[in-house]
């Protein structure tokens, strides 16, 4: 999968490097540890910037090549900022068959951002993902925490609303 | 002692459907009423009939209330737990009969079901051991470790003719041998639930409704292998089996259920949780224990196979989650006994998560041997709106389509294999005349070339450009030439591919062009999607006879595509109509068509 690379610049606070910090000290050493420090890594800043990618495999005794090739493989890592409110529409099997493509395509219309892309005012991020598993509910959208089943197009913009 | 049961689904789909919610409001009625002490309230794994969530069932009566809304809790407690009055315009449609309620396993969903490895979820709470343990728990275990020997364990689970649930259907017996006969200071088991086959959720069920059966499963699986030390892979994406497991890992622990000197048989075993980042590859055996160690998850070449050089380079067996959930019961209840449900070669149950176009969308588990017709219109309810049955998807990425011809098939992984299908992990996608086999082929191929690590060259390569044959297919302008070299190419990849990934990757284009080539050529000669789904062969049309001349049609129409005056047929100017079906879903006459 493709992968953007963000150039908003990074930013740090010292409580998020103490964080970090302290993942790292904790696992380095154990190679086999890298992709949990990076996951929680992901979890403080939200994705991974080069900056923190050098600063883990400085601190694990690694490579940037061999980070940077970790972040780029597996599709949970993301270069670049989410938004806000994250969107992500199930394009697994189940819901793609009951039409979850038509819903992303009345979000890319809606927001005016194409899938893997934030809006410019940094509020909407949208991403088509694979199965989260709640087949039973196809088409499923999820905006960060909050999931929504049995969606057709025409609910988009009335959901969308909801965080206007 | 308490009168009542309340159990609520906390399934994924019951989640996503506020059951967390519906949770809250039983607690918080049942202490207003001072009812704390009289009725106990579980938060189980999931009942399987997830188009009907959030599920609540009510023990004694057993009572399935079905689509339970937050509000609808104070209604519950205050009309059935406090008088006694069953709720009836929230039961299960099925389970309703004049004077009583029927009992859930009678229902046309469940009557035909035999749960062998799902057989805890939805019964009990996943995050007590003590309620695995009085459903016979653990059990499996004691025997193995303190009545059988390793080779007598691996014995009883090659009699069993279990095989492995993630596809393959390679003999777990068999499996487990290979590391046994290998001598190393280490070894390892691993369970695989990197269940990245989008449609399946079975052993993300599993994993949430039973997790301590995993834990005693991979113990046993140690004992029998001589491996001391565990890892289970689980999808990043499944927060909540993840934290059960934790949970389950931490009890079990706690009671000496893992760990050191078990059942004091001076056997050690450990178990850990690594979280896999979203990569289908890994799915592989030897691509998820390079993902385990650290790695990009790419997949090794084999031989050597992982029983002599797996994990750390160390002797590892590698099962799946469903096969996994099989072997207490195998144990416990004798090979025999799992031996005598299924087919000659396939034994014992699988479990498959119907999903798509039917009506009762979620999780079944069937014997081996059941024909497809029994699941998708017995069990799964059939087709709704009146739709025709076109085709059922079986395998994922990695496996082909049964048309209506075959429907009457015994399932079980000789008989999907001969049709040039796979019985894959069990997902099971039901799709109906409005469906483009084509397109279909084409969206399992966007998926593998996404998803190809891109280690070896026929599968990177190849796959691309399969997939750009397609896009030139359902644009229209394909040829029938480029029908035969998409064939071709798809045996080339076949057998040219390192791992299963590439290897099965054109099973979709292969089936589609088997089973419908009628719709391939519909597309390359009369450049037509029959389905009307591919929107480079659509036209828009107004049935003149039918239009109004409301003008609602008009006003909706993002780009002014469509002209007329009142109360006279309107038309699509089709060179500036950009098929959205915007006219469509406006139009209260049914006036305008696509073809």
């Amino acid at each position: 999968m493709l992968k953007k690379i963000s150039k908003i610049p990074f930013t740090d606070t010292p409580e998020q490097a103490a964080k970090l910090d302290a993942v790292i000290a904790e696992c380095a050493g154990d190679q086999s540890q890298l992709m949990h420090v990076m996951q929680v890594a992901q979890d403080i800043y939200g994705y991974l910037p080069f900056e923190i990618q050098k600063k883990i495999a400085d601190g694990m005794g690694t490579d940037l090549e061999k980070v940077y090739g970790v972040a780029t493989f597996y599709a949970q890592f993301a270069l670049s900022p989410k938004g806000k409110y994250a969107i992500s529409v199930c394009l697994g099997t189940a819901c793609y068959v009951k039409g979850s493509q038509d819903v992303l395509n009345e979000l890319t219309a809606q927001l005016g951002i194409e899938a893997e892309e934030c809006t410019e005012d940094g509020k909407f991020s949208l991403s088509a993902c694979r199965c989260i598993g709640a087949c039973g509910l196809a088409p499923v959208m999820v905006i960060n925490d909050d999931v929504y089943g049995k969606i057709s197009a025409k609910d988009v913009k009335g959901i969308l609303e909801k965080y206007a | 002692m308490y009168r009542s049961h309340v159990l609520v689904c906390g399934g994924t789909g019951c989640t996503s459907s506020n059951s967390p919610k519906i949770i809250e409001n039983f607690e918080a009625e049942i202490k207003a009423r001072g009812l704390e002490n009289e009725i106990k309230i579980i938060r189980t794994g999931c009942f399987g009939l997830c188009a009907l969530g959030p599920v609540v069932v009510v023990y004694p009566e057993g009572c399935f209330y079905s689509e339970v809304k937050p509000e609808d809790v104070a209604e519950i407690v205050e009309e059935h737990l406090l008088k006694g009055r069953i709720v009836q315009r929230l039961l299960y449609d099925e389970t309703k009969t004049k004077d009583e309620v029927k009992p859930l396993k009678e229902t046309d969903f469940y009557k035909k079901q035999k749960r062998v490895a799902l057989r805890n979820c939805g019964v009990i709470n996943p995050e007590d051991i003590n309620e695995y343990i009085a459903y016979d728990g653990y059990q499996a275990l004691a025997k193995c470790l303190t009545e059988l020997t390793p080779e007598q364990v691996i014995q009883i689970v090659k009699d069993s003719g279990l095989r492995g649930r993630g596809g393959g259907g390679f003999p777990t017996g068999l499996k487990w041998s290979f590391t046994a006969a290998n001598q190393a200071d280490q070894k390892y088991v691993v369970c695989n639930a990197d269940e990245g086959d989008p449609g399946a959720f079975m052993d993300r069920s599993v994993l949430e409704g039973d997790p301590h059966c995993i834990i005693e499963a991979m113990t046993i699986c140690g004992y029998a292998t001589g491996a001391t030390e565990g890892y289970i892979y689980v999808r990043a994406e499944y927060p909540i089996a993840v934290k059960r497991l934790e949970i389950a890992i931490a009890q079990a622990k706690e009671m000496g259920l893992l760990g050191k000197d078990i059942f004091g048989s001076g056997f050690d075993f450990d178990l850990h949780i690594k979280l896999g980042a979203g990569a289908f590859v890994c799915g592989e055996e030897t691509a998820l224990m390079t993902s385990i160690e650290g790695n990009r998850g790419e997949p090794r070449p084999r031989p050597p196979y992982p029983a002599v050089k797996g994990l750390f380079a160390k002797p590892t067996t590698e099962n799946n989650v469903e096969t996994f959930a099989n072997i207490p019961t195998i144990i416990r209840e004798g090979a025999e006994y799992f031996a005598s449900m299924g087919t000659e070669k396939s034994k014992g149950t699988k479990v498959f998560a119907l999903g798509g176009k039917i009506k009762n969308t979620g999780l079944v588990e069937i014997p081996m041997g059941t024909t497809l017709r029994e699941i998708i219109e017995e069990i799964g309810g059939g087709i709704p709106n009146g739709k025709k049955f076109k085709a059922a998807q079986t395998g994922g990425p990695s496996g082909g389509c049964i048309p209506m011809s075959l429907i009457d098939t015994p399932i079980d992984y000789d008989n999907l294999t001969a049709i040039g299908c796979m019985m894959g992990s069990g997902g099971l996608i039901v799709m109906d005349e409005d469906n483009c086999m084509v397109d279909i082929a084409k969206f399992f191929l966007n998926f593998t070339v996404d998803e190809s690590c891109g280690k070896c060259t026929p599968c990177r390569v190849g796959t691309r450009r399969l997939l750009e044959i397609l896009d030139k297919i359902t644009s229209g302008n394909g040829t029938l030439e480029d029908l035969d070299k998409l064939e071709e190419l798809c045996y080339y990849i076949k057998e040219n591919s390192l791992c299963g990934l590439g290897q099965t990757a054109p099973n979709p284009v292969l089936a589609t062009l088997k089973f419908f080539r009628d719709e391939y050529v519909a597309h390359v000669v009369d450049k037509k999607c029959p389905a009307g789904v591919c929107k480079d062969l659509l036209q828009y049309k107004i049935i003149a006879d039918k239009c109004k001349g409301c003008t609602a049609c008009a006003r909706k129409c993002p780009v002014g595509a469509i002209s007329g005056t009142v109360k006279n047929p309107h038309t699509i100017d089709t060179s500036k109509c950009i098929k959205c079906g915007a006219c469509i879903e406006t139009c209260k006459f049914g006036a305008i068509i696509k073809e």
